[in-house]
């Protein structure tokens, strides 16, 4: 177990820009989730985490020892690919000892370890068989376990659960977390999957275009996202922007428009601002501190369990709605629904930075 | 309907390319009396004759062994220089690389007459000349863009993730190299390298042209049989076609995908 720093690391492949200046500090033990669009150079990092890559300037320390020139064999590193990659050639037995084997560990110290590991994820029964007769989900145990029979300092996982099915992956997501608990491991986790994301991380890093624009615990990447793209990216569906005026009346602050006017603590400094609310905080009933708004139903996805509303507020504008029950509405009825003010972002519409007001 | 096209071409083409082979075939273990008789088709009775004649006799036997040298050799120089061209084709990005697998098929477009006085005249000065080495060496030359091209398609067929992960897990990138793709390659470069060997052993120009007493066994053939009767001409025909054709019919899997085409 080792804590991770990365220290100003850029990459360029070629004229491409892959990271663009990486800082980030990962505490010993921790469960990190690097999450992103694709093409955002979360894989990038990792990779140069791991050695695979080099970076092409910045500093990458493990605990406090420099490794950014130091061959990915000896980092010390483990890593599940997105492919699995367990080696078609050798039985599951041999594929879990090959790294003890390749750092020397006596033969009866890697067979006990094959057996702790093989027991912890469940995969004894196929340790004599070849990849080619697994299962996927079987394959990716094998991966895991590969993975962390070495006691690596950091465990690196590359998207490994985006093979399996929607089922096998809701289990794998529980199953590799509650195997973080028990190895606790310095993990980090690629994934564009949210919800991976949101039900893995300790915490969370949140990628665009080669940059880190967020690090933090899932609870204030959701609460206090720190722009617009960290407000957008994370939560389903997706937050709504309302692009408001910032008016006066006798020194005080309000943002204006759609027929709401939402009370602002502080002058902004600004002629409009960006008002975010997450569909899950718009109500059809009043709340302590909300305000009213009438709309029309544009559409509504029942899903049973929940009801999700487009609504339009005005002849441009559609905003989303997610009522956490089944509900019976048509199209084109008037609806009024509340906003909670307890859970209004607000952002500069030119920086698209988050501002507390 | 469409099915009896189906089988008429494949009847039509299989009595296409092996017709000719069951004439050669036949006349080589016909009995030089029946060879020579209007009114036989088919022979009275089957012989080795002509072949153990050609074999011993005739210094065949010696030529086989000199063919099967030649073709080791070859096999090892045009791997030796080959393996690495190919996976560096396959696994990295660098600049003029198609035009590098253009060029290398461009040397199959100059016709070997047209550098055989040159080449015979550099080999005499060598000390090259009429050896089991040099000939082999011609040959090595001959097969290396074929090689380079069959196993750079055949390593991009082993991911290269298989690589990363064994570099992750503790080895060195030649490491990972020798211990993880060449073991997953081995049954495709163990085909290109029977194909090697065949296109070494069909070789015929390169082999009269470069040696005189130490020739393979097609030119040997070339100088010896062709001025025999022509059931000698079969025989060594047939000794020439079997091996081929037994190694063809191993690799026939890998055909293929020696070439890159997937099926799949």
């Amino acid at each position: 177990m080792a804590k991770v720093v990365v220290e100003g690391v850029k990459k360029y492949f070629g004229n491409v820009k892959a990271l663009d200046g990486i800082d980030i500090s990962i505490e010993e033990g921790l469960f990190v989730v690097l999450l992103g669009p694709s093409g955002c150079g979360k894989t990038t990092l990792m990779r140069c985490i791991s050695g695979l890559e080099k970076v092409t300037d910045g500093k990458i320390f493990f605990d406090d020892e420099d490794v950014s020139n130091v061959p990915p064999k000896d980092r010390n590193v483990a890593m599940v690919f997105q492919s699995y990659a367990v080696w078609p050639h050798m039985k599951v037995r041999e594929n879990i000892a090959y790294p003890l084997k390749l750092k020397r560990v006596p033969k009866e110290e890697i067979e006990e370890r094959v057996k702790w590991v093989s027991d912890l994820l469940h995969i004894t029964e196929l340790l004599d068989r070849f990849p080619s007769q697994l299962s996927g989900g079987q394959r990716q145990r094998v991966a895991v376990a590969r993975a962390i029979v070495h006691r690596p300092k950091v465990l690196l996982m590359d998207e490994p659960l985006s093979n399996l099915d929607a089922l096998l992956r809701v289990k794998m997501r529980s199953e590799l977390k509650k195997l973080h608990e028990q190895v606790r491991v310095t993990t980090l986790y690629v994934t564009h999957d949210q919800t991976e994301a949101m039900t893995m991380g300790d915490k969370i890093a949140i990628m665009n275009a080669g940059k880190i624009i967020q690090f933090g615990t899932p609870e204030e990447i959701y609460k206090k996202p720190k722009t617009i793209f960290v407000a957008g990216f994370v939560g389903s569906p997706q937050m709504n922007f309302l692009t408001m005026k910032v008016v006066s009346y006798d020194n005080e602050f309000f943002a204006e428009n759609f027929g709401l006017k939402i009370p602002l603590k502080a002058d902004p400094k600004m002629g409009s601002i960006i008002m975010g609310i997450r569909p899950e905080h718009i109500y059809l009933e009043k709340s302590s501190n909300s305000l009213p708004i009438m709309s029309t139903v544009y559409f509504a996805e029942k899903l049973m369990s929940e009801t999700v509303l487009h609504l339009s507020i005005a002849a441009d504008k559609n905003i989303v709605a997610k009522i956490p029950y089944d509900l019976s509405v048509q199209e084109g009825q008037k609806i009024q629904i509340h906003i909670d003010l307890n859970w209004i972002h607000l952002f500069n519409p030119s920086t698209e930075e988050r501002i507390e007001l | 309907m469409k099915k009896f096209f189906y089988v008429l071409t494949f009847v039509a083409v299989s009595l296409w390319l092996l017709g000719p082979l069951f004439f050669i075939f036949l006349a080589s273990l016909t009995p030089s009396s029946d060879f020579y008789s209007m009114n036989k088709i088919f022979p009275s009775r089957l012989t080795l004759e002509h072949i153990y004649k050609l074999l011993v006799n005739l210094g065949g036997w010696r030529a086989m062994l000199v063919s099967i040298q030649v073709a080791l050799v070859a096999i090892a120089v045009s791997f030796a220089l080959g393996i690495p061209a190919g996976y560096a084709l396959t696994r990295y990005i660098f600049r003029g690389k198609n035009m590098i697998k253009l060029v290398m098929l461009f040397t199959r477009s100059v016709p070997l007459v047209v550098i055989a006085v040159s080449l015979v005249t550099m080999y005499l000065r060598l000390n090259l000349a009429d050896t089991m080495f040099g000939v082999a060496l011609a040959h090595g030359a001959m097969v290396l863009p074929f090689v380079v091209l069959i196993t750079s398609s055949i390593f991009s067929g082993v991911f290269v993730e298989y690589e990363e992960a064994g570099m992750i897990f503790g080895l060195s990138r030649f490491g990972a190299f020798l211990r993880i793709t060449m073991p997953l390659a081995l049954p495709g470069l163990a085909a290109s390298a029977i194909f090697a060997f065949i296109m070494s052993w069909n070789e015929v120009f390169a082999s009269s042209v470069l040696a005189i007493t130490n020739r393979t066994l097609p030119a040997h053939i070339l100088g010896t049989a062709m001025a025999s009767p022509d059931y000698f001409k079969f025989a060594a025909g047939t000794i020439m076609a079997v091996p081929a054709l037994i190694f063809i019919f191993l690799i026939r899997k890998y055909l293929i995908s020696m070439w890159g085409i997937s099926l799949k």
